[in-house]
């Protein structure tokens, strides 16, 4: 597939934003801004931000954790992921919730649930209202090598594949869950063999190569639109930070990090697009300032925006609320 | 106005809500073709077809992260557990997902979820447990539990045009044992509202699902006895109608709180403190539960009979509290 020179760029633009603010976002923690936990998908940039780019506007994403390219991408912006980290009542839930734990219908993206895997079924269950109403609309789905492991993985799979459902499983194959590696949490080689199981089809992509990931789930979603069902994704790639920033992941070996670090999604991109003649230095670096300044006038904004009030506790329980 | 049982009072808030509402359908184990181990979708899979009468694996978190899935992109899925001992595997969608998503990010999830529960049916320790209690302390839950047939129809439909998550707790022993009225033409009967079952002036007992007719037996016996009992139905199990139970303790006094579920941190013992906290003034003795004991639900109908509060179990409850 030929992907054209502007969603290139697009596509570079949103690896670089993704990196910035998740950098921003682990020195603030460590400078002690942050409250609880952050959680950045370092060095998986490639994942959220291909599979997410391949997305329609009407289309659904149902992350994960590592998944911030796909916030960016469907329009909540750098501001009000900032305003979230900080707390702040312009934070995407106004401070009811933190850091990655977002979602927000008016832009197709569905929350986030720590209990992995738990989007399976929920998008699942999208892409079945869409099939019931016979729209052309399909959803991403996300979860890491981890979340494989769990039931509501395997729940979503098989009804998504049974109801030949227009959904597309992607996993952010990083080779760590927190702690535990691959070989710990399946006997199987490829993630991706768990979806034979299912009779569903899969690709084994390149997770630090967001051309391929963004190839990959472009051709799926057109298959699980036109009827042929769903597909799983196992984007290979290597989580380059600790599960959490507070997290020192002394338990990867260094050797794996260095060979991991030659194969960076970013830097992978900016000399696929310089040798190839698509773009030069100049521009790429452009793009980069543009992105700094961006990040830097979210953090302003996150700073300069007001904390909730603590009366905001009690409110938006119920849709419908009901009067004592 | 007609003659219906329970039963059929399910039923027919089924059929005319998904006749009313396209985006209303029914997800679960053999709910399609076979209409449901207790009939309540009998007849559906001709009218609506299978995409609306839905045959899911059997999966309980993963058909109950469908439904959620559905929700968020504007379905009214209706959840049926074949027996509400099964919900156990949805735990983590319903407290997590669907309890949270309008608190964490402003998402209404309009589910509802079918549990028939309850014993008397000899149907041991998995077919036969009050769940209520589990979900009890999930803030963005409401759970409901008709003891009628007016009630069981008009609290589904409540409960299918709400836009937050319920839990419709639908008692087993009542399916086919209890008939009352309804009327022909539409209606609802509001969440969080209670109602008094029977008026009286010597005592309450505050009570819901099948223990209403039990305490409507046990106030017979008493009546000859000359003591009027009150018999609050809660009907609205989260949140409680406070209010209600307020009032029926300032007209009365005294206070018998019954119910099938297991004792210890029970519905009973909420409603006991909430009188304790807000009406103890109000109070001539101290509040009696009459509750199922701390164990499994047992087979033996012997045994099953020991469980299960019986009419004698009341009547000595409020003859205790008259000699107080």
């Amino acid at each position: 597939m030929d992907i054209k020179r502007e969603d290139l760029l697009r596509l570079f633009y949103y690896l670089k934003l993704t990196r910035r603010l998740e950098d921003r976002v682990t020195s603030l923690y460590h400078q002690g801004k942050i409250l609880g936990g952050a959680w950045t998908s370092n060095g998986t940039e490639a994942v959220s931000v291909g599979y997410g780019y391949a997305l329609e506007k009407n289309d659904i994403a149902a992350p994960y954790f590592r998944d911030m390219g796909v916030f960016l991408i469907r329009g909540i912006t750098a501001k009000r992921i900032m305003a979230q980290y900080l707390g702040k009542k312009t934070g995407v839930t106004g401070g009811k919730e933190g850091n990655v734990h977002v979602g927000d219908l008016q832009y197709g993206v569905f929350g986030f649930p720590s209990h992995l895997a738990d989007n399976y079924p929920v998008g699942a269950g999208a892409a079945l209202a869409f099939k019931i109403r016979g729209e052309k609309r399909v959803v991403a789905a996300c979860t890491g090598d981890g979340g494989t492991s769990r039931g509501d993985f395997h729940e979503g799979m098989n009804l998504a594949a049974v109801r030949k459902l227009p959904i597309v499983f992607i996993c952010n194959n990083n080779q760590y869950a927190y702690s535990t590696p691959l070989k710990l949490q399946m006997a199987i080689n490829n993630v991706a063999e768990r979806a034979l199981a299912y009779g569903m089809p899969s690709k084994i992509v390149n997770g630090n190569n967001v051309m391929e990931v963004y190839t990959a789930a472009k051709e799926a979603y057109e298959t699980a639109r036109n009827g042929g069902g769903p597909t799983f994704i196992e984007c290979k790639t290597m989580r380059m930070h600790g599960h959490s920033e507070h997290d020192s992941a002394k338990y990867v070996p260094r050797e794996l990090l260095e060979e991991w670090k030659k194969k960076d999604p970013i830097l992978h991109m900016e000399t696929y697009l310089m040798e190839n003649q698509i773009a030069k230095k100049e521009e790429l670096d452009g793009i980069d300032l543009q992105v700094q300044k961006e990040i830097e006038e979210a953090e302003a904004f996150a700073e300069e925006s007001p904390y909730p009030e603590p009366e905001e506790v009690l409110k938006g329980l119920y849709a419908t609320p009901i009067e004592e | 106005m007609k003659e219906i049982t329970y039963l059929e009072a399910i039923k027919e808030a089924l059929n005319e809500e998904m006749a009313r509402d396209a985006s209303v359908f029914i997800l679960g184990e053999d709910v399609g073709v076979y209409g449901g181990a207790f009939r309540a979708t009998e007849g559906l899979s001709n009218k609506y077809g299978e995409w609306r009468i839905l045959d899911t694996p059997l999966s309980e978190s993963g058909f109950t992260g469908a439904a959620i899935g559905a929700a968020l992109v504007g379905m009214r899925p209706i959840v049926e557990m074949q027996f509400a001992d099964f919900i156990s595997c949805a735990f983590d969608q319903l407290v997590n997902v669907a309890a949270k998503n309008h608190y964490r990010w402003g998402a209404a999830t309009p589910i509802v979820v079918r549990a028939p529960y309850g014993g008397n049916i000899h149907g041991g320790a998995f077919h036969s447990q009050c769940i209520e209690g589990f979900f009890f302390n999930v803030p963005g839950l409401k759970i409901v539990a008709p003891s009628t047939a007016y009630d069981a129809k008009g609290l589904l439909k409540a409960a299918i045009r709400d836009n937050d998550p319920v839990i419709y707790c639908e008692h087993k022993y009542l399916y086919r044992r209890i008939k009352d009225t309804v009327p022909e033409e539409d209606y609802v009967v509001p969440i969080g509202k209670a109602r008094i079952a029977l008026e009286g002036k010597d005592v309450s007992i505050i009570t819901y699902g099948a223990m209403v007719h039990t305490a409507l037996e046990a106030a017979q016996v008493l009546k000859e006895n000359r003591v009027s009992c009150e018999i609050i139905d809660l009907r609205t199990i989260l949140p409680l109608d406070k209010k209600a139970i307020f009032n029926t303790v300032k007209k009365t006094n005294k206070v018998v709180v019954l119910h099938e579920q297991t004792k210890t941190g029970s519905i009973g013992a909420e409603v006991s403190a909430l009188i304790n906290e807000y009406c103890f003034d109000y109070l001539d003795a101290p509040i009696i539960r009459v509750a199922a004991p701390d164990t499994p639900v047992p087979y033996s109908a012997q045994m099953e009979e020991a469980f299960i509060p019986q009419v004698k179990d009341v009547v000595s409850a409020v003859e205790k509290l008259m000699h107080y």
